[in-house]
């Protein structure tokens, strides 16, 4: 319809990387915020209630959504990109071995796709360690400031993790799509 | 704001997910490096054809954050620890496991 068709290769690049890599990346922002306004001089009671319930709901999805993206980026496109081709055969279908190929782009596989598939993996282990310290300590966060700033640390290197792994993955996927 | 925290909960369970996480993450970063070094440890780590080697390093990583998690918590849950030598220590270790997966870096050690 309209000319708007997929593949099934095609739309799982998109669910992992767009959709599931997307969100995660977009509620990055939400969560920073919510971490950063835990301060006991800038919340009522019933406030801070309200913000740790959101934040864990929210850390808790998060951490879920890091961990589809990378089972269906090593799991189901992954094998697609990295597919050894026949002789002879057609290897812009193939994309590993397109770039490789190709003195003049093989970086985005040597130095992206290297990068991006070891890196990204990091993301929901330590998106898993903030949704967990965040439900554990719950108001305690807005108190202890130490702890608090500590656990924005590590959500920003799971963020930095994602951004790099959703950057690259981006920039691969244009020099040789996976279709 | 008065706070309620009336039960206070020690820092011990948080210093093992910040030190048991950066150790999940060091480890996949310590495999990429050490299969770029060595192509039996590569072919070792290739658990699902595939995709190759990197299911071998992200599942040894996943296993070595969770049994270490399970470890640190069960000796520092009940314990006020010295978080910030803790988280110190983490953040190095974590960033060692970023500089691990860095390809001008590990492939300084191709086999």
């Amino acid at each position: 319809m309209f000319g708007l068709s997929f593949t099934s290769r095609e739309a799982w690049a998109v669910i992992h990387g767009m959709i599931l890599g997307g969100l995660f990346l977009i509620a990055f922002a939400g969560g920073l915020a919510g971490l950063y306004m835990m301060r006991p001089q800038w919340m009522t009671t019933e406030g801070l209630r309200k913000q740790v319930r959101y934040l864990i709901n929210g850390t808790w999805l998060m951490a879920v959504v890091a961990w589809l993206t990378v089972y269906t980026g090593t799991y189901i496109v992954y094998p697609w990109y990295r597919a050894k081709p026949p002789e002879g055969a057609d290897l812009t279908k193939y994309p590993r071995s397109f770039l490789k190929a190709n003195e003049a782009i093989a970086a985005w596989h040597n130095f992206g796709m290297e990068w991006k598939e070891h890196v990204a993996w990091f993301s929901p282990i330590l998106a898993t360690v903030v949704a967990y310290i965040i439900w554990r300590y719950r108001d305690q966060l807005a108190e202890d400031s130490r702890l608090r700033s500590y656990t924005i640390t590590f959500f920003i290197l799971a963020f930095l993790a994602a951004a790099i792994a959703g950057l690259l993955g981006a920039l691969v996927t244009k020099a040789a799509p996976v279709a | 704001m008065t706070s309620n925290v009336s039960n206070h909960i020690p820092n011990g369970p948080a210093a093992a997910a910040f030190l048991s996480g950066s150790i999940g993450v060091f480890v996949i970063g310590l495999l990429t490096t050490l299969s770029e070094a060595s192509h039996a440890i590569g072919s070792a780590l290739d658990w699902y054809s595939p995709s190759g080697p990197l299911v071998g390093k992200t599942l040894l990583g996943i296993i070595s954050w969770l049994v270490s998690w399970f470890i640190l918590n069960r000796m520092w849950k009940d314990k006020d620890v010295n978080l910030s030598k803790v988280f110190t220590w983490a953040i190095i270790i974590a960033a060692l496991g970023f500089l691990l997966t860095f390809p001008p870096f590990f492939t300084m050690f191709k086999g």
